[in-house]
């Protein structure tokens, strides 16, 4: 890849960080897998070959990086349920825009995985099935569910 | 691309991230690969009186001073090109540079001290701009005269090329380098910028 990898940042680092962030809550996590997502990138990034959407494969590296901290988390002691009130932080968020982010963090995983990567990382169903160990249908299913509870919880 | 559909009555609020949180994360990240060892090159923008100026350094120096009319996105593919891939906004590393510069726009200096990498530079062109910091501030050459000096006294076009191609203009002074006839020629910066150098350097050696 000869891009300058700022380009890619700059280009794509907004996508990233609202994966990492459904995924994980407005919290440091969020922005560490960010950073271990486009560390990762730079890393490989010369030897990487022309890539036809780029943007995806940030995705589903971030995807990766994002499901290895729930997992870190998974082996603390803190269940991932109770998170939204006791571990994430509030980000800091000059647009105001930062309950967005605590309200999709209270989804189950399933759901918040499926908007993450699909809906927000643009990822197909199936590419979104094949990262999270699931199938398309569940996927479709579980993003459906997420953003319907979601659009009630901002309606009421 | 994938930017989420805009929030309507009854949709999801709009997923939003700043660009404050954006700059900090990029910044955080620059730090992180000049720590691996990955930041190939690191370039910063400034505000100077011929436009906003793009400096990018490798490890070695100052490589790149561009001016805006360039196009700072075609400035940075060029360097990932000749340079490497791994570039990224890193202000910090050009902050010598920057200060450098800006003591000369303000008229008080009229010596660079920063390290140069003359990386992007070849042959006689290379020959040509390590020459030109020897005209000294405040003074002129013609392209003819600069070929003498490098004892090519029939390269004057070759001298012009390397100019044009200059990759380090303020700094390296082809700003100073007119026609014979002490018309200004031609300037990457364009000539405004060419003639607001020169009458800059006029100005501080008079006072």
């Amino acid at each position: 890849m000869m891009l300058p990898f700022d380009l890619a940042v700059r280009t794509h680092g907004a996508t990233v960080l609202r994966v990492c962030r459904a995924v994980l809550g407005p919290g440091p996590d969020a922005e560490d897998a960010w950073q271990e997502t486009f560390l990762a990138a730079l890393r490989s990034w010369p030897e990487l070959g022309e890539v036809s959407n780029l943007e995806a494969w940030l995705v589903r590296v971030a995807g990766r990086k994002a499901i290895d901290v729930l997992r870190a988390r998974a082996r603390h002691p803190v269940p991932v349920e109770e998170l939204p009130e006791t571990v994430v932080a509030p980000a800091s968020d000059a647009d105001g825009h930062a309950a967005v982010w605590t309200a999709v963090a209270t989804l189950p995983e399933r759901q918040r995985l499926a908007i993450a990567y699909h809906y927000l990382g643009g990822l197909r169903h199936t590419e979104t099935a094949a990262l999270i160990g699931s199938t398309p249908e569940a996927v479709r299913r579980a993003a459906a569910d997420g953003l319907k509870t979601l659009r009630d919880r901002y309606d009421g | 691309m994938t930017t989420p559909p805009p929030a309507g009555p009854g949709s999801v609020p709009a997923f939003s991230v700043s660009e404050a949180e954006l700059a900090g994360l990029a910044g955080k990240l620059a730090h992180r690969a000049e720590d691996e060892s990955l930041l190939e090159v690191a370039y910063r923008i400034v505000d100077s009186p011929v436009g906003r100026l793009l400096l990018a350094a490798t490890e070695r120096g100052l490589v790149r001073v561009a001016f805006e009319r360039e196009g700072f996105d075609g400035v940075l593919s060029g360097l990932a090109a000749r340079l490497g891939p791994r570039i990224l906004h890193a202000p910090w590393r050009l902050d010598a540079a920057a200060a450098e510069l800006g003591e000369y726009f303000a008229g008080r200096r009229r010596q660079f001290g920063v390290p140069l990498d003359f990386a992007l530079s070849h042959g006689f062109r290379l020959a040509v701009q390590q020459r030109l910091p020897d005209i000294g501030y405040g003074r002129t050459m013609s392209y003819r005269q600069v070929a003498e000096l490098l004892d090519r006294p029939g390269a004057v076009r070759a001298v012009g090329t390397a100019c044009a191609t200059n990759p380090l203009p303020v700094v390296v002074p082809c700003h100073r380098v007119l026609r014979s006839d002490g018309s200004l020629g031609g300037y990457l910066g364009g000539l405004e910028a060419k003639s607001t150098l020169l009458e800059l350097e006029d100005r501080a050696v008079a006072a």
